[in-house]
């Protein structure tokens, strides 16, 4: 049974449509000791449904730990959002953009919002943020902590 | 912000289902950001507000340790 309404469902197609870029999800978990891995996949099992530019690789912590630290993953559930610039042939590029455990409620909607970006919708940031963001120079790691309500 | 700087990576983090970096980094509400592991920040701000607190203690060409 989908987890998404059909309205919603529509609404989800539409968005994607537009996107003009391939982008592959990379979904981190493991087979025992995982609560939320077998929810998280069938979250993230939605999205390929509703456009052909999205994917999923499924990366095992256990039996991958190397690629899962290339992304600097190291709990499960995880997800890295990843694209292509332009043809199927090129190389995929991290957007550095990660979720860490279940992306329900309020962080499906951010899981969405970040699978358009990296998808080719323009930034919504304002010039004078870009501009600022541009200047950094150093590795800034940002946490934002949320909960499914 | 990751999207506008290849030095940025963002994190969205599931709070309840990780209890251990939530008390770390003592988040007793939510939205919080923690940025470097130092700043922090609570709550949604304005857009503007939230980039500039983001990197309140870095320089303004860049970070410097």
């Amino acid at each position: 049974m989908a987890l998404i309404s059909a309205s919603d469902q529509n609404k989800l197609r539409e968005a994607f449509a537009d996107m003009t870029r391939r982008v592959r999800l990379v979904f981190f978990t493991q087979t025992l000791d995982c609560d939320t891995c077998v929810q998280t996949r069938q979250i993230l099992d939605e999205l390929p449904l509703l456009s052909d530019k999205i994917t999923i690789d499924e990366v095992n912590l256990i039996l991958e730990g190397e690629k899962a630290a290339a992304f600097g993953v190291d709990r499960v559930p995880a997800v890295a959002i990843t694209f292509q610039q332009a043809s199927p042939d090129d190389a995929w590029t991290d957007s550095r953009i990660r979720f860490l455990g279940t992306p329900a409620g309020y962080e499906f909607i951010s899981l969405v919002q970040g699978v358009l970006l990296a998808g080719g919708r323009p930034s919504q940031l304002s010039d004078a943020s870009r501009n600022r963001l541009a200047a950094v120079n150093r590795p800034v790691t940002m946490q934002v902590f949320t909960t499914p309500t | 912000m990751a999207f506008a700087s290849p030095h940025i990576t963002a994190y969205a983090v599931e709070a309840t289902e990780y209890p251990d970096l939530a008390r770390r980094y003592r988040v007793n509400g939510v939205p919080k950001t923690v940025v470097n592991e130092e700043i922090e920040i609570m709550g949604a701000l304005p857009e503007a507000d939230f980039v500039e607190q983001s990197l309140a203690k870095f320089p303004q060409l860049g970070i410097e340790n």
